[in-house]
Order: structure tokens, then sequence, then C-alpha cells
């Protein structure tokens, strides 16, 4: 099988007066619909290494593929395409826009894609909202929600340009236990009934558990790589 | 409509009382550049009229430009030539030929001319002296290059032909002397002739000092009382295009080889001054329009500040720098949108006010309205200016949004 997402020694330092070496040399390859957990402790690297591998940052050193594309050489609009055509992202804080609704802020990264007119993105936005169980929130903004739902409006918005990719940082990290069982439920029901491919970063042994795959980095550097069960 | 606009928008609107300020800024800098302006180009437009109505387009004197050249100078052009003893020529002033002269000019297009017979004399009456300009004119041509027929309240032009020994003088100098139409007044021209003149016109111009020293009287009248029989020494010409009249004038004195000086030759120190005005005028109420621009400077670089996680946000999703510019551009180009909109409805509204104000300036018999000038151009650029501070206000902001690294932001939020 083809990855879909594939990193080849990567480095990530941070230039300063002591430059501060966040990812060490990382290669790995994540197939189609594969449910990642990428664990470690605080400050070991786990979000530098989610972020290159979003094409959010650009490495030091080393390379990555999205879906078979080396975007080694690509400058920052290239990048910013790929994102918006093949990635998505869920934070560990929401991250909605305040001042948009919440079918807005799913419209959003379709209207500038352009793939669809307006009201067919509202209609798939609507359709997202739908199955992620919030589409009595559409009309709200996101102060009017629970953290759950806002997570969950935010997975919405990560999924509305049909990504390859799902890429989560601390999804649950800010959710009591009930919500963040649900966001977990959702992840991997995304990987294992969408065929979407979901990368997430956790330090929650539990949210962990459900993955198909888990990575430990330890130091910026790979110290783990097991298939449960 | 446009994502990036939309954005826009949406900041905007999300920061209500902020854009309203800046709104306002932009407002009341359009509406007083448009008040000013008009103002200022109106008093300019009423002042070159009142020049060009008033007073001759074109003026032939019997002057000449520059000192005639002496013979031996022309002989000797290259030689060093000393002339001494020259006398100037005894000869009556006055434009020798007039009567070729005058009929040569009317026969170029676009123009009309009189002949003018100008000369100082004293009016006397009941005792008491003034010091007066005769002027000799024939009032049929005088009526077709002038103003004053328009301007008679008493009498006409036309009373002169029919009574050569009338007059026709100012309502000011009438009312200095208790002179009514019909009142005989005793006039001794500079040369010493002296002759009893009846009053049979009046006229107001609204200038003062005109209508307390100017008189006329027919031209074969004033020829005999200066003594210049056969005389003339103005020429007052009217041309359908007065802007022409520097290039007419150049011709006509090329051709008669008298002086002829046009409106505008004549009133070149006045135009160099108005032409200063408006770059004072225009620098004071472009500062208006600046300080606004500063106002937006503000508001779009605290919008940048406090969205910088929504940018970083957004460019996570895939939104390029320059979208993210556009979105700041766009904020920048709707205010200065609806600031020029609701800025010259405004100004329309103080121009209008403006007119409807009446003034009693010095030197003015009558009261007259505040000239207040309607041209488009002054619209377009009260817009323009006030589109162009606002893109520049909002460029820097939108370009520091364009740098927002999104890891940066990201990192630190969580």
């Amino acid at each position: 099988m083809t990855a879909v997402l594939r990193a080849e020694n990567l480095v990530r330092v941070l230039p300063g007066e002591v430059p501060v070496t966040l990812v060490d040399g990382v290669s790995l390859a994540i197939d189609p619909g594969e449910f990642i957990c990428i664990m470690g402790p605080s400050g070991s690297g786990k979000s530098s290494l989610l972020y290159l591998l979003g094409l959010l940052d650009v490495p030091t050193s080393g390379r990555v593929w999205v879906d078979g594309e080396d975007t080694s050489s690509y400058g920052e609009d290239l990048l910013a395409n790929r994102r918006l055509e093949k990635l998505g992202f869920v934070f560990q804080f929401h991250f909605l826009l305040a001042e948009f609704s919440v079918l807005d802020n799913i419209v959003l990264p379709m209207r500038r894609l352009g793939r669809l007119d307006a009201a067919s993105a509202q209609a798939r936005g609507m359709e997202l909202l739908a199955r992620l169980g919030v589409a009595e929130q559409s009309a709200k903004h996101p102060h009017q929600l629970s953290g759950g739902q806002r997570q969950r409006v935010a997975i919405a918005r990560a999924l509305a340009n049909d990504p390859l990719i799902v890429l989560a940082d601390e999804p649950t990290g800010n959710l009591d236990s009930k919500s963040g069982g649900t966001v977990r439920q959702i992840l991997q029901d995304l990987a294992h009934q969408m065929g979407k491919t979901v990368v997430a970063v956790t330090h929650d042994a539990s949210f962990a558990a459900a993955a198909d795959r888990r990575i430990g980095i330890v130091d910026g550097k790979i110290n783990a790589d097991w298939r449960p069960g | 409509m446009l994502i990036q606009l939309q954005v826009a928008i949406t900041h905007l609107t999300g920061r209500r009382r902020q854009t309203v300020v800046s709104l306002t800024g932009v407002v009341l800098g359009v509406a007083f550049f448009l008040a000013v302006s008009s103002l200022m180009r109106g008093s300019e437009k009423d002042f070159i009229k009142r020049l060009v109505d008033n007073s001759p387009h074109i003026t032939v004197s019997d002057d000449y430009r520059f000192a005639r050249v002496q013979p031996a100078e022309l002989r000797w052009a290259d030689g060093a030539v000393k002339i001494s003893r020259v006398k100037p020529q005894l000869e009556t002033r006055g434009i020798r030929g007039y009567r070729q002269k005058l009929e040569f000019v009317e026969s170029l297009p676009g123009l009309k001319a009189a002949p003018v017979l100008l000369g100082s004399a004293v009016l006397v009456f009941a005792g008491r002296e003034e010091g007066v300009t005769l002027s000799g004119i024939v009032p049929a041509k005088m009526k077709t290059v002038s103003t004053i027929q328009q301007k008679m309240v008493e009498g006409s032009l036309d009373a002169l032909t029919a009574n050569p020994n009338g007059i026709v003088i100012g309502k000011g100098l009438a009312q200095k002397f208790n002179l009514r139409l019909g009142s005989t007044v005793s006039v001794v021209a500079s040369q010493g002739a002296s002759r009893p003149m009846k009053v049979v016109g009046l006229f107001r111009t609204g200038n003062s000092n005109y209508d307390e020293t100017q008189t006329f009287t027919v031209l074969k009248r004033a020829q005999a009382m200066f003594d210049r029989p056969n005389r003339a020494n103005r020429f007052v010409i009217q041309i359908d295009d007065p802007y022409a009249a520097r290039e007419v004038a150049r011709r006509i004195e090329a051709a008669v080889g008298y002086k002829a000086v046009s409106w505008i030759e004549a009133s070149e120190d006045v135009l160099s001054v108005l032409l200063v005005r408006n770059l004072i005028m225009y620098s004071v109420v472009s500062a208006i329009l600046i300080v606004a621009s500063f106002g937006i400077y503000n508001t779009l670089s605290t919008i940048v500040l406090e969205k910088t996680r929504d940018i970083a946000i957004l460019k996570s999703m895939g939104f390029h720098a320059r979208d993210v510019r556009l979105i700041f551009l766009f904020e920048g180009g709707i205010i200065g949108l609806a600031g020029s909109f609701f800025g010259l409805g405004l100004g329309v509204c103080f121009m209008q006010l403006l007119s409807q104000i009446q003034l009693k300036p010095p030197g003015v018999s009558e009261k007259v309205f505040l000239p207040v000038w309607w041209g488009p151009e002054q619209f377009a650029i009260a817009a323009a200016f006030a589109m162009g501070s606002c893109l520049l206000a909002a460029y820097l902001p939108a370009r520091r949004a364009g740098r927002v690294h999104p890891v940066e932001i990201l990192r630190g939020a969580a």
C-alpha cells in the first residue's frame, strides 16, 4: 500500500543563540485509513512533528510526501494549497472564528477552495454538522456552544474540503472525559468508516488505546512505533 | 461574494464602535475637504468671472511695450552706438489712425471692439469738486463690449447719443454729490475745457471705487474736451473665448503696434496668488484626511493584533498570505468607500448651507451669497484622496498580517 503521508529524516531546529532541536531525524510512513496516535511527554516534539507533517512548518532538513507528492521544494503558496485540498486540522483549543456562525466557520475553507458554490457549500456544511450531531447549533456563534460541541464543529471544519488526512493536536486535551470520549469515537470513525487517515497527538492513554498504531516520541526522536493487538 | 471580503466585513461589523469612529473620521475629512474646496474654488471662479465680465478682455492703449529703436541702432546693429539729444516727437497722444486700426481689429473673428478716449476730469457741483475718469465712448459699440448697460439703474447709455452733452455717472458719485437723473454738473477736463453736462444715466456695478470715479460721455464730446480730435487712446475688446485673450492680444499687438494687454496679463499677480491660495487650501484639507487615516491605521492595527490567532487559523486552513493581506486591504477599502459616500453626502449638505450665507465684503456695496462651486472634479478628488489614504493606512497592518507565521501563534496559543 502506498503511504498517504511519509516523512524522511525530518529535522526541525529552532534557530537562536542556543539552537533548539524540536524534531531530530524522524522518518515514518502512514497508510491510508490509519488512526495513529503520537505520544510523548511535554516538550518531546509531538506537536512540532505534527506541524511538519501538516505542512504548517518547514523542516530544517528532510522531506515530507503528502499523497505521494514531495513537498520539499514547495513555496508558501503551494504548501497552503496542499493544506487546503488534502489536510484538515483539529487543535486542542477549538480555534473557531468567534465572529462567524458555526456554519460559516465550516463553509470558510470550502469557499476558499472554490470547488462548491455558496449554496452547495452551505448544504455540505449542514451535512457535516448533522453527521457530527451539532446541526441544531449551525446558526449559533462558537461562544454559545459547550467545549465538546465546539470541538465537534472544529472536526466538521477540518472535514469541510474532504481531506485525505486529518491532523489533530491534543483534540481532547481541553475536554471532560465524556466529551473527550465522543471526540475520540468520531476520529476513530473517520478512519474506520470514512477511510480518512487520522494522525492525533495526545497525552491521553485512553485516547491512544483506541488507535491502530502508536508512535512514541522523546527528545524529538521516535522511540517506539507499534500496532496493538 | 469573495470570501476575503466576507471576512473583512465580519471583522468590521464585529468591532462596530471602532469602525464607526474610523468611519466618522473619514466622513468628516471628506465633508470638510469638499466644503472648503467648493468654497475656495467657488470664490476663485467668481473672482475670475467678475474679472472677465467687468473688465475688458483685451485693452489696446496708446503705449508701446518697448521703447522704439532709434534708426542708427538699426543701421549699426552690432556697433556701439551713442545717441545723444534725442527729443521725443511732439504729437497728440492717442492711437494714430485709430479708425483703420479698429477696423482691422473688428475684422478678426470672435471679437467685438469699441474705441474709448479716456482722460481725467474734475466734476464740479454745488461748490464741491471731485476728480473722475471721463471716458468718451460710442454707446452702440460700448454696449457690446462691456456690462455697463446691464448695470444701469436709471437712464441708459443710448441717452448719450441723443444728448451729446449728457454724462453717465455711477450711483456712488451721484449719492456723494446728491445728483439725480437730469441734474446738470460742470465737468472740467484736464486740458482746461469746461462744460456743463446733464446726468442722463446712473449705473451701479457694486464696486464702490468704480461707482464713485467712472463717468461716460460720447466720444466726440470727449475728443473736444481733451482737445484730441479724431483720436481714441483705448480699444476695449471682448472676445468669445476669454481664456484665449493672451494669444489674441499678442496677435493684435503684432498687427497694430500698440500695447495690447489681456485680462490674464493684467491680473497675473492676482492669479498667482489664487494658485498659492489653492495649494495652501488643499494642504490644509488634505491634513484632515491624513489625520483620519491614522485612525484607520490604528483600528486595523488593533484588529491585526487581536486577530493574530484567527489569521493563523485561516492560514492553517490553507489561506494564502495574500488572502490575509487582501482581507485587511478590503477593510481599509470598505472604510474608504463608505467614508467617501457618507462624506460626500455630508459635504453636499455643508455646501448647501454655505451657499445660503450672505456677506458684504469690503469695497462691495451689496450683500453677496458665498460663492460655492459644484464642479464634479472636487467630488472625485475628495473620494480618491479618501480611498487612497484609507488603503495606505490599511497597507501596513495588512502586510504585517500576511507575515503571521501560524505555527508560532498556534504553539503560543496552546
